[in-house]
Order: structure tokens, then C-alpha cells, then sequence
């Protein structure tokens, strides 16, 4: 039987499925266990279809770049900053997803943090600019 | 092991004739194993009651609070063997983010609320702050699991040394979420893993459908989400429990029953009444 998600991640979940937002939620590892239909443009994919996606095969379907186009190395990308130093951060950045187009949009990494200060995850917001 | 209701109740407790059947005492729930170990679950106002079955030859209890709003521990401070020298009382429960069990405690247990402080009373006295993994307490085995309600609250899981399992969800609201409940697989529902495959499921079911959407949030569960979430973990025996205030005898046998009637679970349900013993064996 699958390990059940933390509760923060649970409800994070009800609250990306409501929202127009554009939102991806990562556990502790990084995986991307859900993204919300707001989100499938960005992805160019949708979760009925890809379900959850491992942190490795993210790194070999999304390309990220900053607003200069340059190419950030995965530990710069603001999912993994908010997820490995446990800070919040905001950045513009460029995305192309599963060969997708280019796309600019500023993104927020909020890490998950439980009341035992544990750490569960990610949220990460998205808004095309 | 065998599990007794002595707290039914939810919210108030509700003494009067128009509820003397299903009780009106709030939550708490006992389970004796096959060695003697007594856990106490919830310190409702139930507690009192059960407190005096609780036998000389008994060295040691312990209590496991789900949460500590007032229906889960204004029994506390009336739980004979806290005033015992030489028993050994550990209370389980969640610290929150800024204050530790004690001090959450103590809020309640201390003047102007209560005459005795919680560092006054005669027994051996230890805290133990809940965390989100499994446990050993005598011959039971223990796994909480943060839920789906207002503020720190675990749900439990008691395994005993048969493998036998009683899960305990007294406030409980999985289906708080956008989408149609269930929709999600266990993993990705407050408490699914936790009671997955229960021999015995005591189970939040305060509202009834037509309550529930003016109560979204508040930490609980209709009739028909509990038969729902049943359903989804595959439990083997439901008891509907932590009733409604505004709920008598008569509502209750008449709601319930028909929220039975329409689901038609593949298991056993029986609404939860105070004084009930389920022998799991």
C-alpha cells in the first residue's frame, strides 16, 4: 500500500484543485505529486495523464532559465532553493516544458513546513508575465 | 482486545432522557488487551465513569488525547488515578507550533479553570508529545497520524498483539475538499492510510447531509462521508460516533438508519452507543 501523504500536503492539494492559479506541489524529495489544471499549460502535459512525475525525469522535461536566458542549473531553480534551504523565494524565470514553448512567469516556492518542523514539501505558484 | 464507549457525545455533553441511550457523555473510549494494558482514548467527560472500572492491580495507564479541544479533555481533571500516588499516567496528545503539551494543558488544568494544577497531582505524572510515527505502549502498538481537523489532531491506530486493529477518528472531516469525496485514493485522504483495513473503525459522524454544508471546516463528518470513508478503507466494522448535541435518541436511530439503508455497506455498522463493548478477536 502507498505511504499516505502528510496532512499538509493532503490539503495543499484541496486548495491547488480549486484555485485558477497556476500551482505544482512537491514532497520532501522533490517529486512533483500534483499540479493543478492551471498549471497543465505550463507543464504541457496534464496530470490525468502523467500523474505524479520523479525528480529525475522533471530535470529532463522542464528546461529553466533565468530572465536573462540563461540556463539555471537545477539547484538554482526556485523549487529545490525553497525545498533544500527551507525558504520561501520569488523569481522570474523562463520555462519550456516537454519541448513546449518558452514561457516567462514569475514563481514562488513556499516550502511545506509540518508543526514539528518537519519539512513535507513544496508549493510553488505560478503567473505568466 | 476489547473497546468500550464511555463517551459518545460530541461537542457538549447532552445528559437528559432525550439522549440516556446513545449517551450524552463526550468522548471516550477504553480498550482493555489480552494482558491487562488499559488505554484510555480521549478524556471527555466519559472518563469519569470509566476511571472506576480501572482495577488496583493496574500499575499504569495511559491516555491518548486526539486533540485538546474541551469535549476531548474536560473529563481530565476528574480521572480518579491521577490522584493516586504510585500509578503511572502517561498522556499522550499534540503540542501545537508555539506551546508544548504541558503548557497547552495547563491552559484548562490550572486556576481560574480548575482548582489543581497538572503539576500538583499526586501520580507519576508523564507528558508525551505525539509525533507522527508508531509506538510501543505495553502490548499495544500505536501509530498516530496528523487528520483533517481544526488545530493539532492526531487520529490512532491500535494494533494489539494479534494483529487485531481499532482505529479511532472522533473528529474527523476527510471529505473537506472541492472535489466529490472520495475522489482521491487513501494516500491522498486525511486518515485513509491510518484505518486502512480496520478491524474496528470509531468514526466522527456528527452531521447529517443536509447539516454538513453549513458546517464545512469545522472538523467533522456527515453520515453518508463516514459510510463513504469506510467504504474507501475497507473497514470491517463502523461505529458512527462523536453525536451531535442536537441529535436525541430517536434522531439518531431514524438518521442513521437511513443513511444505512441508502449506502448499503459491505460491512458492519453499528452506531455508537454509550456503554458498548466490541470484543475484536
Amino acid at each position: 500500500m502507498p505511504a499516505s501523504k502528510p496532512i499538509q500536503l493532503i490539503l495543499s492539494r484541496q486548495l491547488a484543485s480549486c484555485m485558477a492559479t497556476a500551482i505544482m506541489l512537491f514532497d520532501a524529495q522533490g517529486n512533483l505529486v500534483f499540479y493543478n489544471e492551471a498549471a497543465e499549460p505550463i507543464l504541457n502535459s496534464r496530470f490525468d495523464e502523467t500523474g505524479e512525475i520523479k525528480v529525475d525525469d522533471l530535470l529532463r522535461v522542464v528546461t529553466v532559465a533565468d530572465e536573462n536566458r540563461e540556463l539555471l542549473p537545477p539547484e538554482a531553480r526556485p523549487g529545490r532553493v525553497a525545498r533544500l534551504e527551507r525558504r520561501p523565494i520569488t523569481q522570474t524565470i523562463w520555462m519550456s516544458c516537454n519541448d513546449g514553448p518558452w514561457r516567462r512567469v514569475q514563481a514562488t516556492a513556499v516550502p511545506v513546513i509540518g508543526e514539528q518542523d518537519e519539512l513535507h514539501g513544496v508549493m510553488q505558484f505560478f503567473w505568466e508575465v | 482486545m476489547d473497546v468500550t464507549l464511555w463517551g459518545t457525545r460530541g461537542s457538549l455533553a447532552t445528559p437528559g432522557p432525550e439522549t440516556a441511550r446513545y449517551g450524552g457523555n463526550t468522548s471516550c473510549v477504553a480498550v482493555r488487551g489480552r494482558e491487562g494494558g488499559v488505554l484510555v482514548l480521549d478524556a471527555g467527560t466519559g472518563i469519569r465513569r470509566m476511571a472506576a472500572t480501572i482495577g488496583a492491580s493496574v500499575r499504569r495507564v495511559d491516555v491518548l488525547l486526539t486533540h485538546l479541544h474541551m469535549d476531548h479533555i474536560q473529563g481530565l481533571g476528574f480521572f480518579g488515578p491521577l490522584y493516586h500516588p504510585g500509578l503511572d499516567v502517561h498522556i499522550w496528545g499534540p503540542a501545537s507550533v508555539q506551546m508544548s503539551l504541558q503548557t497547552r494543558l495547563m491552559r484548562y488544568l490550572s486556576p481560574p479553570l480548575f482548582p489543581v494544577g497538572l503539576s500538583e497531582v499526586p501520580c507519576r505524572l508523564t507528558l508525551h508529545e505525539v509525533r507522527e510515527t508508531e509506538v510501543d505502549i505495553g502490548e499495544f502498538r500505536v501509530a498516530a497520524a496528523r487528520v483533517c481537523h481544526p488545530g493539532p489532531t492526531v487520529g490512532y491506530r491500535i494494533t494489539d498483539s494479534t494483529d487485531k486493529v481499532v482505529t479511532y477518528l472522533p473528529d474527523h472531516e476527510p471529505a473537506l475538499a472541492p472535489s466529490a469525496f472520495p475522489s482521491l485514493p487513501r494516500e491522498w485522504t486525511s486518515g485513509g492510510v491510518l484505518a486502512a483495513d480496520s478491524d474496528l473503525l470509531i468514526h466522527d459522524s456528527q452531521y447529517t447531509s443536509q447539516q454538513y454544508p453549513n458546517h464545512v471546516g469545522w472538523g467533522h463528518s456527515s453520515f453518508a462521508h463516514v459510510l463513504d470513508f469506510a467504504s474507501l478503507v475497507e473497514a470491517k466494522h463502523l461505529v458512527p460516533f462523536h453525536h451531535d448535541p442536537g441529535h436525541s435518541d430517536a434522531d439518531l436511530d431514524r438518521l442513521l438508519g437511513e443513511a444505512i439503508d441508502v449506502h448499503d455497506p459491505a460491512y458492519r455498522v453499528t452506531p455508537g452507543q454509550e456503554g458498548m463493548t466490541f470484543r475484536i478477536e
